[in-house]
């Protein structure tokens, strides 16, 4: 049958134990008809899901406010709620950054996945102790940084993208206080750390400030990091240069959101590297 | 006396012309009409006629890949109906909201369906890859597939955020109005985007305008959502939904622990 020449011949020779012929002959004994087991289940669930829609449909209408008018623009305009989270990330980066490069780097990101995890373990069954580096990392992604910016989006934020208790009324004079700098022209306690010492940035280049911060972040870190680890480490050893380098950039720029957002609000920065043709 | 009859009538029913060439095997329960259940039906070969007995576990799936294909399901349904009303055109799209929403017989019902139905799409089709990302069903032999389900993810969204725009109400044009500023920042094909200078885009000529079929969310934008909507996404979603599939068969059926 299709299922066990595919399973027997599966590419994954080198990290997956092929199945001896122990476990396939289990395999094949431990099933069941589909008819009835799995299209009873399937009709019972396509109940559930038509008469919980059904309902919702006859008690919640959906919306539909004042007809399109391009000369009003309300305040605050919100994307689509499922798209909030790549609007929430508008505050910390330019919109070239946060509305193009990175929700392509969260796609690429995605469909990566399977070729740079390279660990046998943990396929079929839920397990976080034999993968947890890959699970940590994806409910951090998943978890924190889409579903919880997108509740962020849709509860908290108000006129002007302000901050908003849900039970506060919208006030759209609302003012805020724009302190935000720049890193190189940051000052931590009037010592002139951790750049401004440095004299004026612009004659010494502030582009240099962020273009060194961005390659120790990007490319220094962790090439130190695979250099320091490889020798002990098996799993850096198997992954190889190519993976790691992929894997590495991809979670690096996941966490320059976080971090971005820490530097913010700590700080109050709102570009580390500013260069003529685009700022981060 | 009667059951006789009822059993003779039966019989004739069931070996005439017309039922012999409609149903090719009786509905006893045996191992033989399980499996022909399965193979002699158009729709449920789909499945395999015997899966592993895992896999047919709620607490394995979720249920959540069956749930997003069948919200799909009652999203075109719901979809094709409300088309019969709608006309994707500045001067008449709102009206034909209200159209539906007062005077078309259960109008109302059917769009609040196909509007919660697209919700609830969105958030299963999560709620599937989060699954299958626990349980590592992305490993080989099942990577591709994986791919596969990031583009259905990613056209699940498209599908979505076209829909958004098609009320044609003070809600669509402004979400949608901000959901593509964006693609006016892309880096070199947008006119605020890094670099746009050496190319030279403009704000009539850029990656946005060519999406928005003019420089503003305007009635061009509303035919051009229409289409991809209702007919470029829906045909593209279905044919990977196709590949998605036939791959789950292809790759050994669903995953599961050796
Ligand atoms: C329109 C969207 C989608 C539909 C209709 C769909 C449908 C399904 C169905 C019915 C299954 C069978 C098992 C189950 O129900 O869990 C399945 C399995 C699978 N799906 Fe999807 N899916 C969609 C999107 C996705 C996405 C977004 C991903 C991942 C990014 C994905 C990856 C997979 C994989 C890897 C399997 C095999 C799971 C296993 O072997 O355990 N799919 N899909």
């Amino acid at each position: 049958m299709a299922e066990v020449r595919a399973t027997a011949a599966a590419p994954a020779a080198k990290t997956k134990p092929a199945p001896t012929s122990a476990v396939k002959k289990a395999q094949l004994e431990d099933r069941v008809h589909v008819w009835p087991f799995l299209v009873r289940n399937e009709f019972i669930c396509t109940l559930i899901v038509m008469v919980l829609f059904t309902v919702w449909s006859i008690v919640i209408n959906a919306p539909l406010e004042e007809p399109a008018n391009p000369a009003n623009t309300p305040n605050p305009s919100k994307a689509p709620w499922y798209f909030l989270g790549l609007q929430e990330m508008l505050v910390y980066f330019d919109p070239w950054m946060a509305g193009v490069v990175l929700p392509s780097l969260v796609i690429v990101g995605l469909m990566v996945i399977p070729y740079v995890d390279i660990n046998p373990k943990g396929s079929g069954y839920y397990t976080f102790r034999e993968r947890p580096f890959a699970i940590t990392t994806f409910l951090f992604g998943f978890l924190i940084l889409w579903v919880t910016l997108i509740l962020l989006g849709v509860f908290f934020r108000g006129p002007g993208w302000n901050l908003f208790w849900p039970w506060d009324r919208w006030d759209p004079h609302k003012v805020v206080a724009l302190t935000n700098v720049d890193l190189a022209s940051l000052d931590i306690g009037g010592t002139g750390l951790p750049f401004k010492w440095l004299g004026n940035p612009k004659i010494f280049g502030v582009e240099l400030i962020g273009l060194t911060l961005s390659v120790l972040y990007l490319g220094v870190l962790p090439v130190v990091y695979y250099l320091w680890k490889k020798p002990t480490s098996p799993t850096l050893q198997t992954l190889g240069p190519v993976r790691y380098a992929i894997v590495v950039q991809l979670f690096l720029i996941m966490m320059s959101l976080p971090l971005k957002m820490f530097l913010r609000i700590a700080f109050n920065i709102k570009y580390v590297w500013i260069t003529p043709w685009f700022n981060i | 006396m009667l059951t006789r009859k009822l059993k003779a009538l039966k019989r004739q029913i069931v070996e005439s012309q017309v039922w012999t060439s409609m149903f090719r095997h009786d509905y006893d329960d045996t191992p033989r009409n399980r499996f022909l259940q399965i193979m002699a039906n158009v729709w449920l070969h789909l499945h395999p006629p015997k899966i592993r007995r895992h896999a047919i576990r709620v607490r394995f799936t979720w249920c959540m890949g069956g749930i997003t294909f069948l919200l799909f399901l009652v999203l075109t349904i719901t979809g094709v109906v409300l088309m019969f009303y709608y006309r994707p055109v500045g001067e008449y799209a709102y009206a034909d909201m209200k159209y539906l929403e007062f005077d078309v017989p259960f109008g109302m019902l059917m769009r609040n369906m196909h509007r919660w139905a697209a919700h609830g799409m969105v958030i299963t089709v999560w709620l599937h890859m989060f699954r299958v990302f626990m349980t590592g069903s992305y490993k080989s032999p099942r990577e591709f597939n994986w791919v596969v389900g990031v583009i259905l993810l990613t056209l699940t969204l498209l599908l979505s955020f076209t829909g958004y725009l098609l009320p044609w109400d003070q809600l669509s044009i402004w979400a949608v109005t901000v959901g593509t500023n964006m693609a006016r920042a892309t880096p070199l094909l947008g006119h605020e985007g890094p670099f746009a200078d050496v190319v030279g885009v403009t704000p009539r000529y850029d990656a946005r305008a060519f999406l928005l079929g003019g420089s503003v969310v305007g009635p061009p934008t509303l035919l051009r959502f229409y289409v991809l909507h209702c007919i470029f996404l829906p045909i593209l979603a279905s044919l990977f939904m196709i590949v998605h599939f036939w791959r789950i068969r292809k790759d050994g059926g669903i995953s599961g622990p050796l």
